[in-house]
């Protein structure tokens, strides 16, 4: 067992050249702050990317940063926020959810994992904002992909292909994104005591009109006092987030309340605790309550999610809340069993999606599909995309799918000989 | 550019048009099957329009059926498929192959769906861009992204060019506001990427098709985001003396934490082209123009307003309007609107270039681009997004006169390359297609390149799509698999091990 630390970009570059060279898995680690998402990897050497660290660029007023890969997240949300700017996609913590410590994970891991949070409705996920790549192939081949400025549609956007490849097709080096203004001022309109069913139609009524809401999640009854240390009480919660300049955000609020006054009784929620609430839902606290039953994360369309989590009821002991305006559902299994074939079974019934047992113990990650599996044109798709970048498929060999890339084991062979 | 090289055609396929063309109409019956070559004129170039030829034959599907199986057809016999929307493409994306089928995705017209509580729209591929907010602004919602030819250009081909538009900035590109595709790849395969939900499972292969220019797979449907359209909208219209204190005032803007929905910047040249052809009240006596717009509800709109006055006045403008009306608004847009065809009054041709830089390097860029302007003799005339930085040079040449238009090809070469030298890229909306494809190794090495065509190779790996387009040289992807290792070298000793 070695771990390699490279802290520059050729270093990783060596390294990665002499695992394809021994076709030698390698585990990529950047903090390991999401080590426990994906399959189990088996692999016999670790490339640890936490001292390949540093932010190179920040121009605020070009709404530009690049770091190394291995930079903590924490450090450069720190130095965005005393410029009064922030990543607008609000990259969720998986610390509190996964037993770790909070405030962990690195940027290369941000964009590997497509990290997004409450604002992903408005404001789009890492793939949304990141600009550029520097990363180094399977086949130990350093590359660069986009470039510093938002605008670029020059060559495939190899960029967006790293987002949510969990460091199976290449191993970043470098990451460029964009950065914007942080709010001014939030406010959140909490309507409290509905339904599921009512409050989707609220949120859907309100994402619908021109009051700009950010984010929308609901909290169900019980659920709601797993927020914010139960401050705001344990009555469901459908909450709107309106964010911006002060006197906008003032008469925006204004008329949700007009257009809702119906729906609930209302309440307003500013500044801190607004944000504490937000930063909650976003690392899925309610959940994060130290064991490791399987915990899912469901992406529907907003209408269909909170049907499919009714049939589930029917079947199966959850407990489930809501955010991205119903569409994306968190749901903690209240019995061992994860019931991986039943909750796939009933998103496809409702319209489709995709589920991601985000939290499970080893066994039933190495036993069940932990990310949705695809249908098989676009899984033969994705495996060749797969062999392409990654021949010997030395880069977390199995932590998305399993098997990928042994399909391609002999054509790879016949390469290396010629 | 003009001795564009495009793939030799294959004299095997050309030999054999006429039983290709009959098995095509066996695939698409009826009028979908265009052979004449006085019917097939009409298609023989896109929006770059110094490049024409005619295709081998032209086939308008109706089916996702149709497409799968004319692709599946072509993929078997080895013939080459260039797709096209609309035809709009500013960098050759459509051109034609003497020996490609040139598959016409003009009958997909059809909406398919509107589900206002999921804010979405379905939509075939050959449905307008401006043809998705028409089906919904009766309620109040609109489609985002705005490219220029939006009347024409087609959805699907906003998805393989990443289409952006003047309200980028605040809105995203395309790839911000597509959810999902259904495509057919090159072996006739039906593959969905994301959908009705956000994120797509897997690879971001939807990242990766948007803005892939026609190279991986036909677009067969889209679904789009749609939004609610802003309350009010007003603009101001600033004029400063240099162009360094426009661009300041951009950067000051952006410092405030504002994001406009549209920001623009005219130079001189632009200010004068476009004031004598709509006239519409542009100061006469500036180097730089910059419009601001912003969007949102009333309140909004004019606190922020108020904010960016007091930031330009801070950076020296000597006139600064502020719309007071819809009329007025329209106004301000007006000229920045028919820049184009202002500058097309005042030369006999012009060429649209499409570099992005990053803002700050404004200043040096037109320094540069006047010194250019000089050396080759031909003028130039800029429009630039100043939000984003995307650069619109307009160069102003005469085809008749011999070499000039050689002469515009250099001289915007020689733009772009300054714009990659600045820290910026080729083209920021316009796509590669052949116009920029050469020029490809400016921004890129060899094994940045082959990194992207081994994308190519996992979609289409007989390289039948759209070929000539976008790589300046399609390496084989037999040659690209093979591993170059060196077996027995000692891994350098100074990584730490534990």
């Amino acid at each position: 067992m070695t771990t390699f630390t490279p802290s520059s970009p050729t270093e990783t570059l060596s390294t990665i050249q002499w695992a394809a060279a021994e076709e030698t898995p390698l585990e990529i680690l950047g903090h390991g702050s999401k080590r426990g998402i994906g399959r189990p990897l088996q692999t016999e050497h670790t490339l640890d990317l936490s001292k390949l660290a540093g932010i190179t660029l920040y121009e605020p007023a070009e709404l530009v940063l690049s770091a190394k890969a291995g930079t903590p997240l924490a450090e450069i949300e720190q130095l965005l926020a005393e410029n009064g700017q922030q990543f607008a996609f609000e990259p969720m913590d998986h610390g509190p959810l996964l037993g770790g410590e909070p405030g962990r994970g690195t940027i290369g891991g941000v964009l590997a994992s497509n990290l997004s949070g409450p604002r992903r409705l408005k404001a789009g996920a890492a793939r949304d904002h990141i600009l550029g790549v520097a990363a180094v192939s399977g086949r130990g081949e350093a590359f660069n992909s986009g470039g510093r400025v938002v605008k670029n549609v020059t060559g495939y956007d190899l960029s967006k292909l790293m987002a949510n490849s969990w460091g199976t097709l290449a191993v970043l080096t470098d990451v460029t994104f964009k950065v914007l203004p942080a709010a001014e001022t939030e406010v959140t309109l909490a309507i409290r005591g509905l339904l599921d069913e009512a409050a989707v139609a609220a949120m859907a009524l309100a994402l619908g009109s021109s009051a700009e809401v950010s984010s929308a999640a609901h909290l169900p009854e019980r659920i709601a006092a797993r927020v914010a240390g139960g401050k705001h009480g344990s009555d469901a919660a459908t909450l709107l987030r309106v964010e911006g300049f002060g006197p906008s955000v003032v008469y925006r609020i204004e008329a949700l309340k007009q257009l809702l006054g119906k729906a609930g009784p209302l309440e307003e929620i500013a500044g801190e605790a607004s944000k504490t609430i937000w930063r909650d839902i976003r690392d899925c606290r309610p959940f994060a309550d130290g064991g490791a039953r399987a915990v899912w994360r469901v992406s529907m369309a907003p209408s269909e999610a909170h049907h499919m989590v009714m049939a589930l009821r029917m079947q199966a002991a959850v407990d489930a809340f809501y955010d991205w305006q119903g569409g994306l559902v968190w749901l903690s299994m209240r019995e061992d069993d994860p019931e991986a074939d039943l909750l796939r079974g009933l998103i496809r019934k409702h319209g489709g999606g995709h589920a991601t047992l985000v939290r499970a113990s080893p066994p039933h990650r190495a036993a069940l599909p932990v990310f949705e599996p695809q249908p098989p044109h676009l899984a033969a798709l994705s495996a060749r995309l797969k062999a392409e970048f990654d021949p010997k498929n030395i880069l977390n060999p199995g932590r998305m799918a399993p098997g990928a890339g042994s399909a391609t084991l002999a054509r790879s062979t016949e390469g290396a000989a010629s | 550019m003009s001795g564009l090289a495009m793939p030799k055609p294959d004299a095997e396929t050309l030999r054999r048009r006429a039983e290709i063309v009959a098995d095509m109409r066996i695939i698409v019956p009826g009028e979908g099957v265009v052979d004449a070559a006085n019917e097939m004129r009409a298609f023989e170039s896109d929006g770059l329009t110094a490049y024409r030829q005619l295709p081998l034959v032209v086939v308008l599907p109706e089916t996702v059926a149709q497409v799968s199986r004319v692709l599946k057809y072509c993929n078997e016999r080895n013939i080459r498929v260039v797709p096209r929307g609309s035809g709009t493409s500013l960098s050759g994306g459509a051109l034609p192959l003497e020996d490609a089928v040139l598959l016409v995705m003009s009958r997909f017209n059809r909406i398919l769906a509107i589900d206002y509580p999921n804010r979405i729209v379905v939509a075939q591929p050959g449905v307008t861009n401006l043809g998705i907010t028409t089906a919904v602004e009766q309620e109040g919602f609109y489609y985002a992204p705005d490219p220029s030819s939006q009347i024409a250009c087609s959805i699907g081909g906003n998805v393989a060019e990443n289409s952006g538009g003047v309200h980028c900035l605040k809105y995203g590109l395309t790839a911000n506001n597509v959810l999902g595709i259904e495509m057919v790849l090159m072996n006739g395969e039906v593959v969905r990427l994301g959908g009705s939900h956000l994120d797509q499972e897997g690879y971001d292969l939807l990242g990766v098709m948007t803005g892939s220019e026609g190279l991986l797979g036909v677009v067969t449907e889209v679904t789009v985001r749609i939004l609610k359209k802003p309350e009010t909208a007003r603009a101001l219209l600033i004029g400063f003396p240099t162009s360094e204190e426009g661009g300041q005032c951009v950067a000051d803007i952006i410092g405030a934490g504002i994001i406009p929905g549209g920001m623009e910047m005219m130079d001189r040249p632009a200010i004068h082209a476009a004031e004598d052809f709509v006239h519409a009240g542009y100061p006469l006596d500036v180097e730089a123009l910059l419009i601001v717009e912003l969007d949102g509800p009333s309140v909004e709109v004019d606190h922020l307003i108020g904010l960016v006055e007091a930031i330009a006045y801070r950076n020296g403008s000597t006139t600064c309007r502020i719309s007071q009306s819809e009329q007025e608004r329209l106004s301000f847009w007006a000229g920045r609107k028919a820049a184009f065809p202002a500058v097309g009054r005042i030369s006999p041709d012009y060429y649209c270039m499409d570099g992005t830089i990053p803002r700050k390097e404004l200043p040096r860029v037109l320094a540069g681009m006047r010194e250019l302007s000089e050396k080759y003799g031909l003028g130039v005339a800029n429009v630039f997004h100043a939000g984003d930085g995307n650069l619109h040079p307009l160069i102003l040449y005469d085809a008749n006169v011999p070499g000039e238009l050689d002469k515009a090809e250099s001289f915007g070469a020689d733009i772009l390359r300054l714009c990659v030298e600045v820290g910026g890229v080729l083209t920021g909306e316009h796509g590669v297609g052949v116009e920029k494809r050469d020029l490809m190794p400016e921004m890129f090495n060899q094994i940045d390149l082959d990194q992207q065509m081994r994308v190519k190779c996992a979609f289409d790996p007989n390289h039948l799509l759209n070929p000539g387009k976008v790589f300046p040289q399609l390496r084989r992807c037999a040659e690209l698999g093979r591993m170059h290792v060196h077996r027995g070298q000692v891994a350098f000793p100074d990584i730490p091990r534990f």
